[in-house]
This record gives C-alpha cells, structure tokens and sequence, in this order.
C-alpha cells in the first residue's frame, strides 16, 4: 500500500520541457591524468636509456633493409631487365609497390589533416606517428619509380630542370602529374609533421637542459627554434596548422587520384575507368589505417601507453577501416556492374579474368582480406580483441597489396590481343627489394620513436578537462 | 654593464588563472605584454584583446604564385621555349596543366604559411630574456606565465608588480634583458 502511494505522484500526459539525456563523453586521456604526467610519459621515452628490445629490433630492420640495399645495387650494376618485367607486362611489381605504400601514407594525412577539420579530438594521441608513419611510406614508395627508370643518375630528369638537350618533360603525361604530387605530398608531410613537434621540441630541450645534457638539449633548442610558448606565437601558429591542415586535406585527396590518372588515363580495359580515383581514395586511407593499427598497438603494449591511446581510439580507427573497406567493396562490385552494363567485349572479359583467370587466387586473396576481414570490426568483442585487431590489420595491408597486383598485372597479361597475352611472376630481385622496403620502413620508424616525441604533447594537454578554462567552476 | 631591465613575470598554476590574469591585464591598458602557456589555450587570444593572426595573407600569396607558377612553366615549356607535339594535341591547354598547377599551389601556399609564421612570430630566436627565469622549464611542462615588458608605457615596476600579485601571481620576478 506504501509503496503504490509513493509511486503514484503525477505524472503529466505531456511533459512541459523534454531534455535528452546527457550521454557521457569518453575520456581521451584516462585516469586524470595531469600535465606534468603527460610530458613525463613522452618525453620518458626518449630520455630513458635505450631498451635491449630496440636494439633487437633495430639489428633486425637493418638486415632486413639491406636486401632492398643489395637489390638496387645489383639493379643498378646490371640493368632494370633484372627484375621480371618483359612484354607485354613491362611495369608491375615496382608500380604494385610505389602505390602500396603511398596509400598506407595516406592515413597519416587523414588523422593530421582531415581529422583536424573535423574537430575529432581523438586525433591528438595518434596523429604524430601516424604522420611519422607518411613521411617514411612515402620515402619506400619513392624508392621504386626512382629506380624504375633505369638510369637512376639520370632520375632528375623527372623535374623541369633545363637540361644539355634543351627538352622538356611531356606535362601531358600522368605520370609528370605523379612527379608534382608525390614531391609535393612529400614535401608538406615533412613541414605538416615539423611544425607540429616545435613546441615539443621546445619542452625537450627545457628538460635536457635541466638534467644537464648539453649537447643533447643543443640540437633539441636547434629545431625548437628558440619557441617559448608565446601566446602571441601560439596564435600564429594555430592558424598556420588549421592553414596546413586545409591544404593537407585535398593535397591528400588529389595525391591518390593522379596515382590512379596513371591508369585511368591510359586505354587499358580494367584501367580505363573514372571510378578509378574515388575508389584509390577508399582504399589507400582502409590501408594506411590498417597500418596505423599494425604500428600503435604494440607501441601501446611496449611503452604502456594506454591511458593516452584508450579502447577509444582503437574503436574509432577500426570504425574507419569498416568504413572505407565497406567502400573498396563497394567499388569492386560496381567495376563488375559498370563492365557488364557497358557492354563492352575488352572490358566485360578483363573482369571475368580477373576473378576466374589465371590470376584468380590474388583476385579471391584480394576480396578476402578487403571485403570480408573489415567486416569482423562491426562487432565490439573483436574491437576490443586487441591482438585479433592488429591481425586483422595485417590482413588488410595484405589485401591491399594484391588489390594493386590485381589491378595492374590482370590487366596487362591478358588486354586486347590473346596473341599478346602473357603471364606475370615476379624476379627473385623485385621480391628481395620489396621484402627489404619494410626493413627500411622499420629502421626509420625505430629511429623515430627513439628520438623524437611519439606524441604531440602540447595537444594532448589541450584536450585534457583540466586544461578547459571553466573546469571546476561549474560551467558546462 | 648593468643588466637592463626586461619587465616582470608572474607564474599561475591553472588555465582559469592565467586566462583571468589575461583578461585583468588587458583591461588594466598594457600593450606589450605576453602569456605563457605550454599549449594554447582556448579563448586566450580574445583574453589578450589580439587581432586576428595576418599568416592567412602570407598563404594566400604564396598559392596565387603556386598556382601561376604552374600555368606559366607549362605554358613557356610547351608552347614558347620548345615547341614538341605529342600525341596530336595542343602545345599548351590549361586541362593539363591543372594537376600540376593545383600542386604547385599547395607547395606554395604551404611554403607562404610556414614562412609567414616564422616571420610574424620572429623566429628562430634562440635567446630571449624570459629563458633566463629559474622557472620557465616548467613553461613548456605545466605552468603559465604572464610577462608585462618594461617598455610599456605603463609600467612602474612597484605598481605593475601590486597588479600582478593582486591578481593571483606567484613567484613574481623581474627579467634581465
């Protein structure tokens, strides 16, 4: 009877004032932790001495670049006829390989830049690497059109610098477009990335010139360039990163789009397709974001870093990778659609080959590791599995790999002319330059973490609570 | 030589103090003064009674001679300096000179900002008299700071000082130049 008395306040038909519910925000950074904490965690890294586990890993790296070493040497010595090009597949593995790893760069550019538009502060804990992580892909992507060319002494003449014969390069030419884009993604990655760790630098340099260390607090001060936290500096250099970032973001769009006018501009059936570029797109930012995850999740076992980079940003990341494979999906479908509908002989055939042909087992590896392995990450026990993550991870670098294969080598072994047709299989050279890049990707990447600040420190702070000018003093 | 004198400083524990300490500062009529905070924190350009940034300017320049650049060094290539026709098409047409020239515009504007901040914000300068202040390791770590110069036409160094304690300053000293 109690109880039904209680209970039995009135409540209006209509209520007078509806107010959602407060969801609770995720934390970003975890368990409260305060400034000081966060340039001790950072900057630990690179003060503590260098760990055995480093070393181990770092002799590995090196061994296993100098197959790409040995590669190019023998190439150079010999002639590029050493790798496994002859008609009518004169350009595979190495395009196969430049666009590999310009797309896992693309994801860098996609947390720095795109990300930063979009106010998701998430970024922050992730973007530095992730950026560190561009600017070495797009150093081993590099390495395979340079070397391509043959005469890699002679490579300068890719640039429109005047030369004894008094020619020019053929501007026409996609791959002159290439030539502007790469340089160009290149050269900003590297100012995006240095601008953004000259306050961090600042912090490093006070610290090591507290502990003493002269020389080391020398060359940090070198590339502070004397920053002391001005607020009068920081406004200027807030809009010039939301400026840098703005450019970034359709710097990265058009860098994989021109990387697709290399084959969509050409009549090849397979090749010849304006889906080309929105689908390049899709695809290089599901791998450059499977890489992120191959490369954060250790770091975030090793250095303990898990109250910087939460569930959180693992679920987000894994959101991303669903969604832009969901797109790749897409894309492989509507190819298969638009060959059909376009009625078509070259083209219909060229599709039909590709997942029933001789190159049919890259194709389903392709489709596999694209199509249904991002697919395990709508489910919240997988995202919060984190070793299956970063095996799942691996899985869409593979699958992105043998999308490129697919695209190019299906497409020239078997194109108008069955009297022309040919097969494909790459020289022990190409698979020891290729399997070395990834040596050279790691050295880099070790001497990174090593040596500068893995994360943006002066970010992070400013999305902590505490650094909000009203925290404690009851405003929203 | 006697050391000149720089002006004052005042350390502040939290981003609400320092944000409050800005705001006093303004309406108390200084003009050269600064903050100093290890990250930047929002509103405080508003705080300090700042214009807007001038780097955009710098941006804009340098993607108008990106984008020129690009149209004309195709342009004088092809259809002036070397006159080459390849494939049956034009000698010069801005469609394919556009990819190049977008480039070349993100280059420049990049180049344009980067140059614009360094020079507004004039650096490199490796030295400056508030790196001299036994506690300004902590500037880039965890705590703030706000410097009110000597050249100020306001300042007086007892009532700059009564100022900056009254508005919460600690460990406030004076900096040589």
């Amino acid at each position: 009877m109690n109880h039904a008395a209680t209970s039995a306040a009135p409540v209006p038909a209509i209520l007078a004032e509806v107010k959602p519910a407060v969801l609770p925000r995720p934390a970003l950074v975890e368990n409260h932790r305060g400034f000081a904490w966060i340039s001790d965690k950072v900057c630990g890294i690179i003060e503590e001495p260098t760990p055995k586990w480093w070393w181990v890993c770092f002799a590995v790296a090196v061994f296993v670049a100098s197959f790409t070493v040995a590669g190019l040497t023998y190439l150079v010595a010999t002639g590029v006829g050493v790798w496994g090009h002859r008609s009518p597949i004169n350009w595979a593995w190495d395009i196969v390989n430049f666009v590999f790893w310009i797309g896992i760069g693309h994801a860098g550019t996609l947390i720095s830049a795109i990300l930063c538009l979009l106010r998701q502060k998430w970024r922050t804990s992730i973007n530095r690497a992730a950026e560190a992580m561009t600017i070495i892909a797009v150093v081993c992507a590099g390495i395979f059109p340079l070397f391509h060319v043959g005469r890699v002494w002679m490579a300068w003449y890719l640039f429109p610098i005047p030369n004894a014969n008094g020619i020019w390069q053929n501007f026409r030419s996609p791959l002159e477009w290439d030539v502007f884009a790469v340089s160009t993604y290149g050269a900003v990655s590297v100012l995006f990335w240095y601008v953004g760790m000259i306050p961090d630098l600042g912090l490093l340099r006070d610290r090591f010139t507290a502990a003493g260390h002269r020389l080391r607090a020398f060359l940090y001060g070198l590339f502070a360039m004397g920053w002391r936290g001005s607020n009068r500096h920081w406004s200027n250099y807030e809009m010039a990163y939301l400026i840098l970032a703005g450019i970034a973001t359709p710097l990265v769009l058009s860098v994989h789009t021109i990387v697709s006018f290399d084959f969509a501009v050409a009549l090849i059936p397979g090749w010849h397709t304006t889906i080309f570029p929105p689908y390049f797109v899709a695809g290089a930012i599901y791998s450059g974001f499977g890489m992120v995850l191959t490369l954060i999740l250790p770091l975030r076992a090793v250095y303990k870093l898990e109250d910087l980079v939460t569930q959180y940003h693992i679920d987000n990341i894994c959101k991303i990778t669903l969604a832009t494979g969901s797109m790749v999906g897409y894309a492989y479908m509507m190819e298969f659609f638009i060959a059909w509908y376009s009625a078509n002989p070259n083209e219909g055939f060229t599709f039909i080959n590709r997942a029933f042909g001789p190159y049919a087992w890259a194709y389903w590896i392709m489709v596999t590791c694209n199509v249904v392995v991002p697919q395990f990450f709508w489910f919240k026990a997988v995202r919060r599995n984190t070793a299956m993550v970063w095996v799942l991870a691996i899985l869409v670098n593979v699958g992105m790999w043998f999308e490129r294969f697919v695209i190019i080598a299906t497409s020239l072994a078997r194109d108008f002319l069955p009297s022309s047709w040919g097969y494909y299989s790459p020289s022990i050279v190409e698979v020891f330059t290729f399997f070395g890049t990834f040596g050279v990707f790691a050295t880099l990447f070790l001497l990174f973490i090593r040596f500068l600040p893995m994360m943006p420190m002066a970010e992070i702070k400013a999305i902590t609570p505490q650094a909000d000018i009203h925290a404690g003093s009851g405003h929203p | 030589m006697p050391a000149k004198n720089y002006g004052l400083i005042a350390m502040f524990d939290t981003p609400a103090e320092i944000f409050h300490a800005a705001e006093a500062v303004r309406d108390a009529g200084y003009k050269f003064w600064d903050v100093i905070t290890p990250f930047p924190i929002h509103g405080m350009d508003r705080a300090m009674g700042m214009r807007r940034s001038s780097v955009p300017r710098f941006s804009l320049a340098g993607g108008i001679l990106g984008f020129a650049t690009g149209m004309v060094m195709i342009w004088w290539v092809g259809a002036w300096n070397f006159k080459l026709t390849v494939g049956g098409k034009p000698l010069f047409s801005p469609l394919f000179a556009f990819p190049i020239s977008y480039e070349l515009t993100i280059l420049f504007t990049a180049f344009g900002t980067i140059i614009g901040l360094f020079l507004l914000n004039r650096l490199p300068m490796h030295y400056h008299a508030v790196m001299k202040q036994p506690h300004f390791q902590r500037a880039t770590d965890d705590r703030f700071f706000v410097v009110i110069e000597a050249r100020d036409p306001l300042y007086d160094p007892a009532a700059t000082k009564a100022l900056l304690e009254k508005i919460g300053g600690r460990e406030i000293a004076e900096l040589e130049d």
